[in-house]
């Protein structure tokens, strides 16, 4: 437990993404098999198991303190589980054996749930503070030491010198605690065999479309589709067996049973998950109803009925094509689709478009039909792993815009810490007096630059009426071009509607605070949006 | 006016002669404050920090440390007259006699040992008693009423081992060579301690400087505390990478870290024990360095004092009044004005 203890004390506290990479990595080379690998596997698709802890612990507290003293603990600390590891007293000396982390992972696979009482106080016997909190952690199944899962890979990746998309290739093939995996990281045995089995492989990303490919763009070279607004997904089955992954290679399945029943063919799929109702894709809402569920009701599966649309192929019975011009895929996928044409499935149409001036009107159009926006993808490009330069564009839409005035700035994290880089801004509104009042419609971190980042930060110490902890009020005078994607009623928000991707998309410093705009512009854009989804 | 009608006095009710009025805890048959938030006429001060030591007093007595330490923050006019007293000397002032002895907190930090009609009171200040190279090691003291602070006066509070949190310093300036490593510390005390400590596990690289930090702790030095090679981070002719800079803590998140390449946040304090404080700092490597007592010390000192009778000051009194109810013995908060979470 020590190494793994230290690993997650680092990295809760580490903001920084390659500091992070950098304690994984440091932790995957030096700590022994098996305790790696189950750490690896606590940090990516978790433990085979989870327990309710709490009654457990509270259970095993009322034993050990005093009830008024814990809890005046509990109100200081704020968290049940950091408290009890915190006031427990431990009969470890300083140099005294701690359990193996893989030692506690075998006892709690065959643990009965009334031993779980005894052997949690065992352990917490033998852990220092940092310890007992890790193996508290460890036991509600949810980490949250700000990782992701491919974060993981990346720190794994990254220790051992190897490229992350060969890991997610092999890596449904392998499971916890991954000695295999290991032993092919470190050059002591062959890679992983996942033939034959439903496996992720890497998918190729596009990036975003910029004025200097657009100058270079020849439209008979792409084949252009709608930029769908789903989930990407990648569909892979064997013929007896079928999953269904996220980009970043989540295994999904689980809460589309349906689509797994009806992916009976020997494939993998590249398309975009959506919700179809006769025909006619559903908004991006009625998807998030479906997702990550543990268990789907018959009256879900009726009222949001799931279907992938399908774009691209990478293996064919046993044949991997990705080598193959993404044209002649296309033609395979078309082919295969006339022969087969699996239940809750579709081909995204291929656009015809004779030149760019067409492509562009088309792209402006966009809105105005409710698409999210194109994609344009290289004809001869092959199936590349990653977001390689070049092969695949997308060209989202235009972004909508609102002048709007900074109202409160707080200080950023990790490499911002010093500067006030998070700004909430505001629309005006008449106010109780018939005097306009400002009211926050609106949050945003990015979109500027960090030349203009020091003059903002600058601005805020200079323009400070008014301090809340952390937070600074500003007085309303800097008007800044908010760009965002969409805009949502929200009864949670007091303005009554919430963007969606919003970010700074120019600093007005010319523009008088007055001739911002008016929440009643942003309640009209929803009308608009609410209109076409008819 | 705070003060309570004068009652009369009665040696085995302390509350009678020793209570907090509105500048401080007030003895009544010395006519002394101890540790006064406002100027009075005549005060006794357990040592420099700057809740404890204030301004404008007509009379201040101390150790010779502690009004040095005074002078050097405020200057030698800081207060009408300065007696300086060494540990373990008697001193007569009204109807009391007041001895001062060592309280392990920081250098020249005292207790205030006051006998009065054959009962005698401690008033600590702030103590602690792990081991400090910087400052005498605290003395028990038994008596009939003990005065603690209990800043950490809860169960969660158990301070590390210090050079197992200094180890985490000097491993995290190997793993991340590149990076700044920027370690907040109170200016009086902590800084010097956590110097020391630095040095004591072998680390002899120059280590740079706030330039607030730099009077107090040229002052240790002239006390024969030595400190190696400290260099202001003003003087530096490059961002520091990989580097070990001691900052107020004031300085950890503004402007006056953008010198540094890229640092790392450290915080070296007994509040570091909890995430959510550290988190709240925005602090990368928190160290659980404390100059006060934790909860075990706390109890084990007033155990060890032999006092039927507990006030307790500054802190989380709550708790610690409880822990004493489960001891058998009696407790009581003594709400002093003017503290604050300074030095911890």
């Amino acid at each position: 437990m020590k190494a793994f203890a230290r690993l997650l004390d680092r990295l809760v506290y580490t903001p920084g993404r390659n500091a992070k990479l950098r304690l994984l990595g440091d932790y995957f080379r030096t700590v022994p098999d098996p305790d790696r690998g189950w750490a690896l596997a606590a940090l990516t698709d978790g433990l085979p198991f989870s327990f309710p802890v709490r009654r457990t612990i509270m259970s095993l507290m009322e034993r050990r303190l005093d009830a008024e003293l814990f809890r005046l603990s509990r109100d200081y600390v704020g968290d049940t589980a950091e408290t009890v590891a915190l006031v427990w007293q431990s009969s470890r000396t300083e140099d005294g054996a701690a359990p193996r982390l893989a030692d506690v992972i075998a006892t709690l696979e065959l643990i009965d749930r009334n031993q779980l009482e005894p052997q949690l106080e065992a352990w917490l016997d033998q852990l220092n503070a940092t310890e007992r909190w890790a193996l508290l952690k460890l036991l509600t199944g949810a980490l949250r030491v700000g990782v992701s899962a491919r974060l993981a890979k990346l720190g794994l990746a990254q220790a051992f010198d190897r490229n992350v998309d060969d890991i997610e290739e092999v890596w449904h093939g392998v499971s916890p605690p991954y000695a295999p995996l290991f032993a092919w990281l470190e050059g002591t045995a062959a890679q992983p065999d996942i033939s034959g089995a439903p496996v992720f492989r890497p998918l190729m990303l596009a990036n975003p479309l910029e004025d200097g490919d657009w100058d270079q763009l020849n439209v008979d070279d792409f084949l252009i589709e709608w930029k769908w607004d789903g989930i990407r997904v990648q569909v892979a089955a064997t013929g007896d067996d079928a999953r269904l992954y996220s980009r970043t290679g989540d295994d999904i399945g689980r809460s589309f049973p349906e689509l797994l029943e009806s992916f009976r063919f020997n494939a993998v799929l590249d398309g975009e998950l959506l919700v179809v109702r006769d025909g006619e894709v559903a908004p991006f809402n009625d998807l998030q109803q479906r997702l990550n569920r543990k268990a789907v009701s018959r009256k879900m599966l009726d009222s949001y009925p799931a279907a992938v649309r399908l774009y691209d192929v990478l293996m064919l019975d046993g044949d991997d094509l990705r080598e193959r011009p993404t044209g002649e895929r296309r033609q395979i996928l078309l082919d295969w689709y006339a022969r087969t044409a699996p239940p809750r499935t579709d081909v995204s149409d291929v656009l015809t478009v004779s030149d760019k001036a067409s492509l562009r009107e088309l792209w402006s159009n966009t809105r105005g039909i409710g698409i999210e926006g194109l994609m344009l993808k290289r004809r001869s490009s092959p199936y590349l792993a990653g977001r390689p330069k070049g092969h695949w564009f997308k060209w989202k839409r235009a972004p909508l815009t609102l002048d709007c005035v900074l109202m409160y700035a707080q200080r950023g994290s990790g490499r911002r810490s010093s500067y006030y880089s998070d700004f909430t801004f505001g629309a005006w509104r008449p106010g109780e007096n018939g005097e306009p009042e400002l009211v926050p419609v609106g949050k945003a971190y990015s979109g500027f630059t960090d030349e203009e980042l020091l003059e903002l930060d600058r601005w805020v110490r200079a323009h400070t009426v008014d301090r809340y902890g952390p937070v600074r009020a500003v007085a309303p005078e800097l008007v800044v071009e908010v760009a965002f994607d969409a805009v949502q009623p929200s009864p949670r928000h007091k303005s009554g509607v919430a963007m969606r991707f919003p970010r700074i998309h120019r600093i007005r410093w010319d523009k008088p605070a007055h001739e911002a705009d008016h929440l009643t512009a942003l309640v009209q854009l929803i009308a608009i949006n609410a209109s076409m989804n008819q | 006016m705070n003060t309570p009608a004068p009652a009369p006095i009665d040696p085995d009710n302390f509350e009678t002669w020793l209570y907090p009025d509105r500048h401080g805890l007030y003895c009544v048959p010395g006519d002394f404050h101890i540790d006064p938030h406002t100027s009075v006429r005549r005060a006794v001060v357990t040592h420099g920090h700057a809740d404890h030591a204030r301004p404008g007093h007509g009379a201040v007595l101390a150790t010779p440390e502690t009004i040095a330490i005074m002078t050097v923050r405020m200057g030698s006019d800081c207060a009408g007259q300065l007696q300086t007293v060494q540990y373990g000397e008697q001193t007569q002032i009204g109807d009391v006699s007041v001895t001062l002895a060592p309280a392990g907190h920081i250098l020249g930090s005292a207790q205030v040992v006051v006998d009065y009609a054959g009962r005698r009171a401690v008033v600590s200040g702030d103590y602690k008693r792990q081991a400090d190279p910087t400052c005498a090691p605290y003395e028990v003291v038994p008596c009939d009423l003990f005065v603690t602070e209990a800043t950490f006066g809860l169960p969660v509070f158990h301070h590390e081992r210090p050079e197992a949190e200094v180890e985490k310093l000097l491993r995290s300036l190997a793993d991340f060579p590149e990076r700044s490593h920027l370690v907040g510390v109170y200016g009086l005390g902590k800084c010097q301690r956590l110097i020391r400590l630095i040095r004591a596990a072998g680390y002899d690289r120059p280590i740079w400087l706030h330039g607030a930090l730099n009077a107090l702790c040229t002052f240790y030095v002239s006390q024969g505390i030595a400190l190696g090679d400290l260099r202001l981070a003003s003087d530096a002719e490059n961002k520091l990478a990989g580097e070990l800079v001691l900052c107020p803590p004031s300085a950890l998140q503004d402007r006056w870290s953008r010198r540094l390449q890229d640092p790392v946040t450290v915080f070296a304090s007994g509040w570091m024990r909890v995430r959510g404080r550290a988190r709240q700092r925005g602090v990368e490597l928190p160290l659980v360095v404390s100059d006060h007592a934790d909860w075990p010390e706390l109890i084990a000192t007033i155990v060890d004092t032999g006092a039927r009778e507990i006030w307790v000051t500054h802190g989380r009194e709550d708790a610690l009044v409880h822990q004493l109810g489960l001891m058998g013995l009696r407790g009581r908060a003594l709400r002093l004005v003017g503290r604050e979470e300074e030095s911890a």
